[in-house]
């Protein structure tokens, strides 16, 4: 067994900009995001993949970055929280969930935007059982999901 | 977590070399959302990963002769929304799309799933009565195996520490039966099963012509309830008949107290939802 860690580099493209970095290969795609890019939006919660709060966009299909290793993630192509809004202005999904009350504490909602604005590019009308049967995998301990839901409505509305 | 060497081959005999030089010392990474985690809570500590995320050409389906082929790197997400599997199989379409969230499914692979031979995921009832069957590679060659007989215990297969699953083959689903996957749980959707049941079934001329069951969930692998299945074919499909039939069950599962409910509530519910899946299937109320 090795006592240093074996590192390897690790090239990707976050948001649109190409980062380089090398890392332990055991770092996670979400520490690689949070600590060797300092994009802190992207939260992890649970470590599982089950809460949703690490939810990312990896090759065009959301992922939960907390199980998913960085040096998997090589070549990739990832958009996290900070590249959904185009620069000031906001993204549909962002504006309906601040207008309807879609969060509180707001450690759960970057994950919750990253999965509601994937189900909109897939299904843009989505029915109230649609939203939930997607959004499911991301919890919230905060509104009561209600006015998640309302929020993702009101996004599929405006677009 | 644990210090490991990573491997990105891309090629498939790339990987087989590697896997055939580190024998029993590396663990194959497809999609990595049961890996990953395994490594993270240090369950596992293997010192070479072989990611096949760079191998091209596992991961079309294709129907051919009444047989579905799908290739072992084609995610979860993939054949619960394809065209092809949902002509063909819908049960399996439908299988795939109970499993966890669509954030996993969209990386897991099938390959990975029958690799990991949880008990309590979602597809291998159904994988059971389908008659699917395995193609595992190694650099010694091909093999194809049963379903039946991939799954050997808890998170144990028959698979070799050198072979990768590249193919998963199913036959297509008798048209005009009847078909159900029941996935009883009292968490939330995207949770593993208490009891999962999947079901095909037909009746010609009032008799019970064709009959399968399996169940998830409930013993150290999926279990096919040949037991039921051999009671009611020829048999007349009524209430009492499947009722007394689904009985057997309780014999066959081998249930653990867990979170998911105690191993007497779930032997309960086996014979229950059993007999549910089976009154769909066959059209009995």
């Amino acid at each position: 067994m090795t006592t240093t860690p074996v590192r390897q580099t690790v090239t990707l493209t976050v948001n649109g900009q190409e980062y380089t970095r090398e890392v332990p290969t055991y770092r996670t795609l979400v520490d690689f995001i949070r600590y060797d890019l300092g994009l802190t939006g992207t939260k992890e919660a649970c470590s599982v993949g089950v809460c949703g709060a690490c939810t990312i966009e990896l090759n065009g299909r959301i992922a939960a970055s907390c199980i998913t290793l960085a040096v998997r993630a090589d070549g990739a192509d990832i958009t996290t929280i900070e590249g959904v809004a185009d620069g000031d202005t906001l993204h549909p999904v962002q504006e309906a969930f601040i207008n309807y009350g879609g969060f509180q504490c707001g450690a759960c909602t970057p994950g919750q935007i990253m999965a509601a604005k994937a189900l909109l590019e897939h299904n843009a009308h989505p029915t109230e059982a649609e939203i939930k049967e997607w959004m499911m995998g991301n919890l919230c301990r905060c509104t009561g999901y209600y006015q998640i839901i309302e929020s993702i409505q009101a996004a599929a509305e405006a677009k | 977590m644990h210090d490991f060497t990573f491997h990105a081959p891309d090629s498939l005999s790339g990987a087989l070399d590697l896997l055939a030089e580190h024998n029993g010392d590396a663990k194959l990474l497809a999609g990595g959302t049961s890996l990953t985690t395994l490594l993270k809570q240090s369950l596992i500590a293997p010192d070479h990963i072989v990611s096949l995320h760079r191998v091209p050409g596992l991961d079309s389906i294709e129907a051919s002769n009444g047989e579905l082929r799908i290739g072992g790197l084609v995610t979860q997400r993939d054949v619960e929304t394809s065209p092809v599997v949902k002509e063909h199989a819908p049960l399996l379409a439908e299988a795939y799309r109970r499993v966890a969230t669509v954030r996993i499914r969209n990386v897991a692979t099938v390959g990975g799933g029958i690799a990991q031979a949880d008990p309590a995921m979602d597809p291998p009832p159904s994988l059971l009565i389908l008659g699917a069957s395995v193609v595992a590679t190694s650099t010694r060659g091909e093999r194809v195996i049963p379903i039946a007989d991939v799954y050997a215990d808890y998170y144990e297969t028959t698979l070799e520490p050198d072979e990768i699953v590249t193919e998963l083959r199913v036959p297509a689903q008798p048209s005009g039966a009847g078909w159900t996957y029941i996935k009883y749980l009292p968490r939330t959707e995207d949770d593993y099963a208490t009891v999962a049941v999947a079901a095909i079934g037909s009746v010609e001329g009032g008799s019970i012509a064709d009959v399968r069951v399996a169940l998830g969930a409930v013993a150290p692998t999926a279990v096919r309830a040949s037991v039921v299945e051999e009671a009611l074919t020829g048999q007349t499909p009524t209430l009492g008949a499947l009722r007394e039939a689904s009985q057997a069950v309780a014999d066959i599962v081998d249930p653990t107290d867990d979170p998911r409910g105690s191993a007497w509530y779930k032997r309960d519910m086996s014979v229950v939802f059993t007999r549910r899946a089976l009154e769909q299937v066959l059209g009995v109320s």
